[in-house]
């Protein structure tokens, strides 16, 4: 186990390393950021300056290195359109998109989870029929179109929730469900599929042989083999939440790292965007660690590999 | 009530007619996918004799005139027209070009490099395997529409940049599947028969190897030209991808933003255009799955 780990965690350090070289490449390669930081239509002197003053004429290895050695003690720069400390902001924001990203997961998990049980044990039935059409529906409708739906019933038809915003409880339903209702199909057909597969397993037939009540199997015998790859999933699917709150986060002008990151790729304010994308890319690589190692411990059989 | 209703229902043992049933549903939603599909099609590719008007002509005098179903709807505009008169309608048909061509050329970048990638990597194992794996797992670690918002934001939206862009980001899921499809094949006899026989690593992989995957890889290509089509639409929305005056649906629901509370249409129907199309391919590939695998529906 613990070799199993060290070797997962090295290579999630290479997998962070690689991509703060693809993101700092990402930003360089775009063109040349000295005119972007002294302004449009800057005097040469002024570029000039900039260029000095950020250390934009050393070579790019040099300027990778410094910016990642700066990166790592949570120094990210200035912003460019904000004129403050990135790091700040950053961690201004990161609370908002956590709790919607919290909310959506468990949002999607408490519909999906027992659409796909009952699907999967009524197979074929209506209820397996709706839990699909849920599903098809989920996987088809963009995520902002369904955004703005639910804005026009919940604020404009009913004036219950507050359009845009984040100042209170109630701005978090919406985006909330908008997103939840994103991942939500995937979480359900995993529950349905591993349902089915292990109601059909010999030691279920042994419990049910032995007069055991049919929601004791189902719920304590099926479902606790059925739900581990739907863990591993959720792991997975709460770094991609993390990322898809760019859309809803500025649709629904929540004040999240999604939305900064929209403005700070609007305004090409390159250090937010990078820091940004390297926070996200981190929690993903942290969130699949986590989830590997978590399933190595419950299946012995995946430390092997 | 629970318990009595779960034990009449012969848990997780469907009764040949319900088995019967999941078949035909199956082969269902593949005819069903496949007939919307061909029908959005025949709309792309016929859209100049279809459309009523053309879909850039501005009417200033004719602004936001709603559909047929609405008491002020006329024949001239089925669907009404948008903020700058514009007909609706013909702007909707031509949409379909943009979001099928975003589909159709995503689908077959990413599909080249992550079956290329996955196929190399199946085959031949080891330190190969190795690196592409890595390769495959930097590339989860980037958020997609971040990523994709922020090339495009830097080398300017256009239909050539979004397609690149989305192309050389979505090979992962090709990657992963074609090479564990690819380890799979890999130990069956004929490949070793072939191996035996002579022949060359190309000739194994490509004639041998790849025809018999070919399944698994059609129903990753319906799940990504869906899942760009999407992404293209989100970019367009956010202002980020397709440009003006191009009729993109996304972008359809950008422009009608400011005017939804009072025309409502005008985002209801790019909107459901696409969940249409997506839903139409979703269908197909669902569809085709059963068929190639029937036990695993989920």
């Amino acid at each position: 186990m613990p070799a199993f780990i060290l070797k997962r965690l090295g290579l999630a350090l290479l997998v962070a390393l690689a991509v703060s070289v693809i993101a700092f490449a990402l930003v360089r390669l775009s063109g040349d950021v000295a005119t972007a930081i002294a302004g449009e239509g800057a005097r040469q002197e002024d570029v000039e300056a900039a260029r000095r003053a950020y250390g934009l004429d050393r070579p790019l290895v040099v300027q990778y290195l410094d910016w990642l050695w700066r990166t790592l003690r949570g120094d990210f720069g200035t912003s460019l359109y904000f004129k403050t400390d990135v790091t700040g902001l950053v961690v201004d924001k990161l609370p908002t998109t956590l709790l919607l990203a919290v909310l959506s997961l468990a949002f999607a998990l408490l519909v999906s989870i027992p659409l796909g049980v009952a699907a999967a044990v009524y197979q074929n039935s209506w209820i397996d029929r709706l839990a699909l059409a849920l599903a098809v529906v989920g996987q088809a409708l963009p995520n902002f179109f369904f955004a703005l739906l639910l804005i026009m019933l919940f604020s404009i038809q009913l004036r219950w929730l507050p359009v845009s915003g984040s100042g209170s409880w109630a701005h978090f339903v919406m985006p909330t469900i908008a997103l939840g209702y994103y991942v939500a199909p995937a979480f359900m057909r995993l529950t349905r599929a591993g349902m089915v597969e292990v109601l059909s397993a010999d030691y279920i037939r042994t419990a049910r042989a032995k007069g055991l009540r049919a929601r004791t199997v189902v719920f304590k015998h099926a479902l606790r083999n059925a739900i581990v790859p739907v863990v591993a999933l959720a792991a997975v699917q709460l770094g991609f939440l993390l990322g898809g709150s760019v859309v809803v986060e500025t649709i629904f002008a929540l004040d999240g790292l999604g939305f900064l990151a929209y403005e700070s790729i609007s305004h090409k304010d390159f250090p937010v965007t990078q820091a940004v994308v390297m926070l996200l890319s981190v929690f993903y690589v942290l969130l699949t660690l986590a989830a590997d190692v978590a399933n190595a411990w419950l299946d012995p059989r995946i430390r092997v590999a | 009530m629970v318990d009595a209703a779960l034990q009449i229902a012969e848990i997780g043992q469907p009764t040949a007619g319900a088995r019967v049933r999941g078949r035909v549903f199956a082969h269902t939603s593949l005819v069903l996918g496949a007939a919307i599909l061909l029908a959005i099609c025949a709309i792309a590719v016929l859209a100049p004799a279809l459309a009523p008007h053309d879909p850039y002509a501005q009417d200033l005098t004719r602004r936001l005139i709603p559909p047929l179903w609405y008491p002020k709807g006329d024949w001239t505009h089925p669907l009404g027209t948008d903020n700058l008169g514009r007909d609706y309608l013909s702007r909707t048909l031509y949409g379909a070009r943009i979001s099928l061509l975003i589909g159709l050329s995503v689908m077959i970048i990413s599909g080249v490099i992550g079956t290329a990638m996955g196929l190399v990597a199946g085959y031949f194992g080891g330190r190969v395997d190795l690196v592409i794996t890595f390769l495959i797992t930097t590339r989860l670690a980037m958020p997609v529409i971040l990523f994709a918002l922020a090339v495009v934001a830097l080398l300017g939206g256009s239909l050539l940049v979004v397609i690149l862009t989305l192309g050389l980001l979505k090979w992962d899921r090709f990657a992963v599947v074609m090479r564990s499809a690819t380890q799979q094949t890999r130990s069956l006899d004929y490949v070793a028969a072939a191996e035996a026989a002579g022949a060359s690593t190309a000739r194994i992989v490509l004639r041998e190897v790849l025809p018999n995957i070919a399944p698994h890889l059609i129903v990753v290509a319906t799940v990504e030209a869906a899942s760009a089509i999407l992404l293209e639409a989100a970019l367009s929305f956010l202002g980020l991808g397709v440009q003006p005056p191009l009729p993109s649906w996304g972008l359809m629901i950008a422009e009608a933003k400011a005017y939804m509370f009072f025309s409502f249409w005008l985002i209801a129907i790019p909107g459901t255009a696409l969940a249409l199309l997506v839903f139409a391919i979703n269908l197909a590939g669902d569809g085709l799955r059963d068929a190639i695998a029937p036990e695993g529906r989920g």
